[in-house]
C-alpha cells in the first residue's frame, strides 16, 4: 500500500498550529445571550420553591427558567444508537431541569442574560427552598435495606443487575487439588478533563433549533434533544466543529438539550451555555467507580479451573450509559482468560454522586486493574511465571465468546508480550528485585488486555460516507464520523486516497459535522471509527473510483475494466503510462457539452462483526518508602491493533492513553464531602492531572497483524492504551515491596497506609 | 461598569481598545482582537491554554487584567506566522512531530515554548518539561510536544553555530 501505513502528518495540524481551527467558543456571536445554570447545593432532596424576586432585579436578565417550567418529559442522555425495541432503550430518568434533586450540582434553574457576569449575578440571587434527605454517597449505603429511593422507578436503587455463567462454576471448583485465590479490588471516580470545557450555543433558523456543540456524537445528540423537548428529529440541527478532546464525556448529551430549550424561550435568539471548569468536573460525567470480588481456582498445571466475579458499579445520580459499562467489565473478565468455568454477576447502583458515563475504554480500565492485579496475586501465591501463566490462559486465535459471539479473528498478543519483555528485560529484573531491603526499591510489572472494536452485537454499528468530485480532480470527503483529536479525519483521508489512487493533497476532508448535511454516523466512541466508518470510506471510494474510470473509459473509448488510477492519473491496468490525468477527467465530466456527469458517491456500511485488539504494558518503577512515592523509571506499551493506518497518529494515541493510565494508577481521584456530597477537588489544581513533569518518556511499539474483518486489516486503537498501565504499576510495586495494593490511585496517602500496614516503616 | 482605553502592541501592530475594566487580557485578545488562538480551558490560570507572551515572557492571559496590558508588547500564536502566512519553525515542528491532537492546548504550548527555543544553551528534556509545566494536555502524554520543542531548539542552535 502506498499511503496506508505511512507516518503522515495530520490533515488538520496546520489549522491547529496557527489558531485557525474553529472550536465552538470561536464561532459564537459576540451578541449572543449567556445562560447560566443554577445547580443544587444539596445532594438529595426536592426543590419546594424559588424566590426569584432579587434575581429578576439584576439589570440585563432576559429570562429565568426553573424546574417547574420545563416540559414534563424524562429523557435518556447516553450516546448509544437508539434501539427501536423498547426493552433495549436507554433509561429516561432526568428532565431538562430537575425538581427531584439527586446530586450536589443537579440542574434546577437557569438564567438567560445579556452577558456572562449578569447571568452569574442573577443565579447567585435566586433563593431556593429544599426538602432535604440524607445523601447516599456509596454503593453500600444505596443498597442498605433502610436506604431511601433515589429514582422511584428503581425502588431498591439498583439500576440494572445482570449475571452469566459459562460451564458450571460450582461443579468445576470441586475438582481435586485446586488452589483458591481471591481478592477484592477497587477503582476510583475520575474525570475526562478534556481541555475545552463543556460548551454549546443554540439559535433558531428557518424554524429549526440549531445547536453548535463540542460533542463526539452529533447525530445522537440531535435525537436526544428532540426527545427532551418533545419535537421531531428534523426540527433539530446539530453542528459539531473542532472539539477540544472528548474521551467519552461527550458521548452523552450534556448542555445541548437545555441549550436547545433556552433558545426556544427567547424566540430563537442565540444563547450560549458554557460550563466553567468546576461545572465541567461536577455536572457532566465521570468514570464509574467499581468494586470487584474475584475468586479463582487454579490447577497445579497453571490453568484456570473456575473463576467468578462479583462487580458493583457506582452510577451516581442519573443512568446515562448505566449498566453497559460494568457489563462490559465482567464480559472483559471472561474474554481475557476464557479457560474453565466462569461466572459473573454485576450491579449498577444509583447514588447521590455526579453521574457516571462513558470514559475511554468503557469499564475495561476498571476490570483491567482488578483482573491483572489478581493475576499477579495468583502468580505470587503459586510461584507460576507471570508470562507463562498469562500465555497459557489468555484468549487465542479463533476463540468465540460464548455469550457475545465475538470471534478472535487475529491476535499478536503473544508477540506483544515478547517485545515488551525483551525491551524491559522483565523476567531478569523481576527476579533481581524480588528481595530488596532499604528505603528506595525498584520493581517491574506487567499487565495485558483485550478490547473489542465497536459495539456490535450489543448495539447497532452503522456509518455513511460521501465523496464529491471537484473540477480539478480533488474531492470533498464527508463523514458522519467525528474528529475529536484522535486523528480520524487523517486516516479517513488516507483510506480514500489509497483506495481511489489519488495523492493526499487531493482529499479535502470536511471536518465539521452538520446533521442537516452530513451523512449518518453514530460518532466517536468504542474505538469504532477506523473499523466501522473506515469500511464506509472504503466502499464509497470503490464506487467513486468506478465512476471516475467509467468516465475515463468514455473519454478514451476504452473498457473501464482495463483502466486503473495511480497517483492521480488514469493508466492501463498493471501499467504506469499516464493516459489521462484525473483532473482532465474531472473537468470534462463537469463541463462536457455532450455528456456532463457530476461524479459523487455515497455509501453506508452496516457492520455486523467485531474483533479484538490486544496489548501489554511493562513498567519499571522506583518506590521511595519513607516518602510514600512512586516514580516511573521506564514504561512501554506494545499493541496489536491490526494494521496501523498511520504510525505517527497511532503512536500519539498510545502515548496519550498511557499518560491517562498513569494518572489513573498514580494520582487521579475525585473526592466528596462526606456530609453534603459536594465535590471537593473540582478544578485542575486540586485534581491531580498528569503534567509534563509527571510524565516520563513514553515508549510505544506495535505488533501488526492483518485482521480479516477490518477495512484495511485494522482494529481498535483509540481507547485501549489506557487499560494496562495502572495494573502494571501496581504489579511493579508488588515486585518492589511485596505489598499488594488493591485500589488505585497509588498516591502517597494510599501508599502510607499500605506501607504502614505492611510494617515497612523503620 | 467602568470602561477604559488600553493601548498596547499586539503581534507587531499598535492597538487601542476600549474595554470593561473587569476584562482579562484573554477576553480582550479574543473579543476585541479576534485572536481566537487564545483558548480558555479553566479561566483561573490552571491549564495554560491561554498562554501569550507579554514583553517576551509567557503569561496566563486569563488571569492577567486587560488594563495591565497598557504599553506592553503582546505576542499570540497568530503573530508567529509571517505576513504571507508562512508558519514558524516551532509550528512546523509541532506538525512534523505529531505534537497536535485535539489542538486546544496547542497554541498555549507553542507560546510557552518560545522562551526555551530562543535560549542559546540547549535545555534537557527535563528542563523543557519544567518550563512548560504550567500547560496541560490530556491527549498526547506530552512526549511529542517535548520532542517538537527539543528539536526546534537544537535546530536553532545549530543554525546559529553554522553562521
Amino acid at each position: 500500500m502506498k499511503i496506508i501505513g505511512k507516518p503522515l502528518n495530520r490533515v488538520d495540524a496546520k489549522e491547529k498550529v496557527t489558531g485557525k481551527a474553529k472550536y465552538t467558543g470561536d464561532l459564537v456571536s459576540p451578541h449572543a445571550l449567556f445562560a447560566k445554570v443554577m445547580h443544587s447545593t444539596i445532594a438529595n432532596g426536592l426543590v419546594k420553591s424559588f424566590d426569584l424576586e432579587e434575581a429578576w432585579k439584576v439589570p440585563g436578565v432576559i429570562d429565568i427558567v426553573t424546574c417547574f417550567d420545563v416540559p414534563d418529559i424524562q429523557y435518556p442522555t447516553a450516546g448509544h444508537p437508539w434501539s427501536t425495541e423498547k426493552k433495549h432503550q436507554d433509561i429516561a430518568d432526568r428532565k431538562l431541569l430537575n425538581t427531584r434533586v439527586r446530586f450536589y450540582g443537579d440542574d434546577i434553574a437557569a438564567v438567560i442574560a445579556e452577558d456572562e457576569i449578569t447571568a452569574h449575578e442573577a443565579v447567585s440571587k435566586i433563593k431556593v427552598t429544599y426538602e432535604e434527605y440524607e445523601p447516599i454517597l456509596s454503593v453500600e449505603a444505596a443498597l442498605a435495606p433502610t436506604a431511601s429511593t433515589i429514582h422511584e422507578e428503581k425502588p431498591d436503587n439498583i439500576v440494572v443487575q445482570s449475571s452469566y455463567e459459562v460451564g458450571s462454576f460450582e461443579e468445576a471448583r470441586q475438582e481435586k487439588g485446586l488452589i483458591k485465590i481471591e481478592g477484592h479490588y477497587e477503582t476510583p471516580i475520575v474525570q475526562h478533563c478534556h481541555l475545552e470545557k463543556a460548551t454549546s450555543f443554540a439559535y433558531m433558523e428557518e424554524g429549526k433549533i440549531v445547536v453548535v456543540s463540542a460533542t463526539q456524537i452529533p447525530h445522537i445528540v440531535r435525537r436526544v434533544c428532540a426527545q427532551a423537548l418533545g419535537v421531531s428529529y428534523g426540527d433539530i440541527r446539530i453542528i459539531k466543529p473542532y472539539i477540544g478532546g472528548g474521551f467519552g464525556n461527550r458521548q452523552d448529551a450534556l448542555t445541548e438539550p437545555l441549550n436547545a430549550y433556552l433558545t426556544l424561550r427567547v424566540g430563537g435568539r442565540q444563547v450560549r451555555l458554557e460550563y466553567t471548569r468546576e461545572e465541567t468536573f461536577a455536572c457532566t460525567r465521570v468514570r464509574h467507580a467499581m468494586k470487584f470480588h474475584i475468586v479463582s481456582y487454579v490447577r497445579k498445571d497453571g490453568t484456570f479451573a473456575a473463576r467468578s466475579i462479583l462487580a458493583y458499579s457506582n452510577q451516581g445520580a442519573y443512568a446515562s450509559h448505566a449498566h453497559a459499562l460494568v457489563a462490559n467489565a465482567v464480559n472483559g473478565f471472561r474474554m481475557m482468560y476464557p479457560v474453565g468455568a466462569i461466572k459473573g454477576e454485576a450491579y449498577t447502583v444509583y447514588t447521590n454522586l455526579p453521574t457516571a458515563g462513558a470514559m475511554r475504554a468503557y469499564g475495561i480500565p476498571q476490570i483491567g486493574f482488578a483482573l491483572e492485579a489478581h493475576i499477579d496475586d495468583i502468580v505470587r501465591e503459586t510461584g507460576f511465571d507471570p508470562i507463562v501463566f498469562r500465555k497459557k490462559n489468555m484468549m487465542k486465535l479463533g476463540f468465540v465468546d460464548p455469550i457475545t459471539t465475538i470471534e478472535c479473528h487475529s491476535t499478536g498478543l503473544s508477540e506483544c508480550i515478547d517485545v515488551g519483555e525483551k525491551y524491559l528485560n522483565y523476567r531478569e529484573k523481576r527476579a533481581q528485585y524480588a528481595n530488596q531491603t532499604g528505603p528506595i526499591r525498584k520493581g517491574v510489572g506487567m499487565a495485558i488486555f483485550c478490547y473489542k472494536t465497536g459495539v456490535y452485537p450489543i448495539s447497532l454499528e452503522t456509518s455513511a460516507c460521501r465523496m464529491i468530485l471537484n473540477q480539478d480532480g480533488s474531492l470533498q470527503l464527508q463523514m458522519g464520523a467525528t474528529e475529536i483529536g484522535q486523528g480520524a479525519d487523517t486516516v479517513f483521508a488516507m483510506m480514500a486516497a489509497e483506495t481511489i489512487g489519488l495523492s493526499m493533497d487531493k482529499i479535502h476532508v470536511i471536518s465539521k459535522q452538520d446533521t442537516d448535511v452530513t451523512p449518518y454516523d453514530t460518532g466517536a466512541y468504542a474505538s469504532r471509527q477506523t473499523y466501522v466508518s473506515g469500511m464506509a470510506v472504503k466502499k464509497t471510494a470503490q464506487v467513486f473510483r468506478k465512476k471516475l474510470l467509467d468516465y475515463a473509459g468514455f473519454m478514451l473509448n476504452k473498457d473501464p475494466w482495463d483502466l486503473d488510477i495511480k497517483d492521480n492519473y488514469i493508466v492501463h491496468t498493471n501499467k504506469d503510462k499516464h493516459l489521462l490525468s484525473v483532473a482532465t477527467v474531472a473537468e470534462e465530466s463537469c463541463y462536457s457539452l455532450s455528456n456532463s456527469r457530476h461524479i459523487s458517491a455515497e455509501e453506508s456500511h452496516h457492520c455486523s462483526d467485531n474483533t479484538y485488539s490486544f496489548g501489554v504494558c511493562f513498567a519499571e518503577i522506583e518506590i521511595d518508602i519513607p516518602m510514600c512515592q512512586i516514580k516511573v523509571l521506564d514504561i512501554i506499551n506494545v499493541h496489536d491493533s491490526g494494521r496501523i493506518i498511520n504510525h505517527q497518529t497511532a503512536e500519539g494515541q498510545v502515548q496519550g492513553g498511557m499518560s491517562m493510565g498513569l494518572g489513573y494508577g498514580l494520582y487521579e481521584h475525585l473526592d466528596f464531602d462526606q456530609k453534603t456530597g459536594r465535590m471537593l477537588n473540582d478544578n485542575l489544581l486540586d485534581y491531580k492531572l498528569m503534567t509534563p513533569m509527571d510524565t516520563p518518556d513514553l515508549h510505544v511499539a506495535f505488533v501488526e497483524t492483518d485482521d480479516p474483518t477490518g477495512p484495511y486489516g485494522n482494529k481498535s486503537l483509540g481507547e485501549p492504551p489506557t487499560i494496562p498501565v495502572a495494573p502494571a504499576i501496581r504489579n511493579a510495586m508488588l515486585n518492589a515491596t511485596g505489598i499488594a495494593v488493591n485500589s488505585i490511585p497509588l498516591n502517597p496517602e494510599k501508599l502510607f497506609y499500605a506501607i504502614r500496614d505492611a510494617g515497612l516503616f523503620k | 461598569m467602568a470602561s477604559r482605553t488600553v493601548t498596547c502592541t499586539i503581534n507587531g501592530s499598535k492597538k487601542e481598545y476600549v474595554i470593561d475594566v473587569r476584562s482579562s487580557l484573554s477576553d480582550m485578545l479574543r473579543g476585541k482582537g479576534g485572536l481566537d488562538s487564545v483558548k480558555h480551558g479553566c479561566d483561573v490560570g490552571e491549564c495554560g491554554a491561554c498562554t501569550v507572551l507579554i514583553d517576551g515572557q509567557p503569561f496566563n492571559s486569563c488571569i492577567y487584567l486587560a488594563v495591565w496590558a497598557e504599553g506592553k508588547t503582546i505576542l499570540t500564536l497568530e503573530g508567529l506566522s509571517d505576513k504571507k502566512g508562512t508558519i514558524s519553525d516551532i509550528q512546523q515542528a509541532f506538525i512534523d512531530e505529531g505534537a497536535v491532537q485535539c489542538g486546544f492546548c496547542t497554541p498555549g504550548f507553542i507560546m510557552a515554548s518560545i522562551p526555551i527555543i530562543t535560549k542559546e544553551e540547549p535545555a534537557s528534556r527535563d528542563e523543557i518539561r519544567k518550563q512548560v509545566a504550567g500547560n496541560l494536555c490530556r491527549c498526547t502524554g506530552y512526549d511529542k510536544i517535548i520532542n517538537a520543542i527539543e528539536k526546534t531548539q537544537h535546530k536553532r542552535i545549530e543554525e546559529k553555530m553554522a553562521k
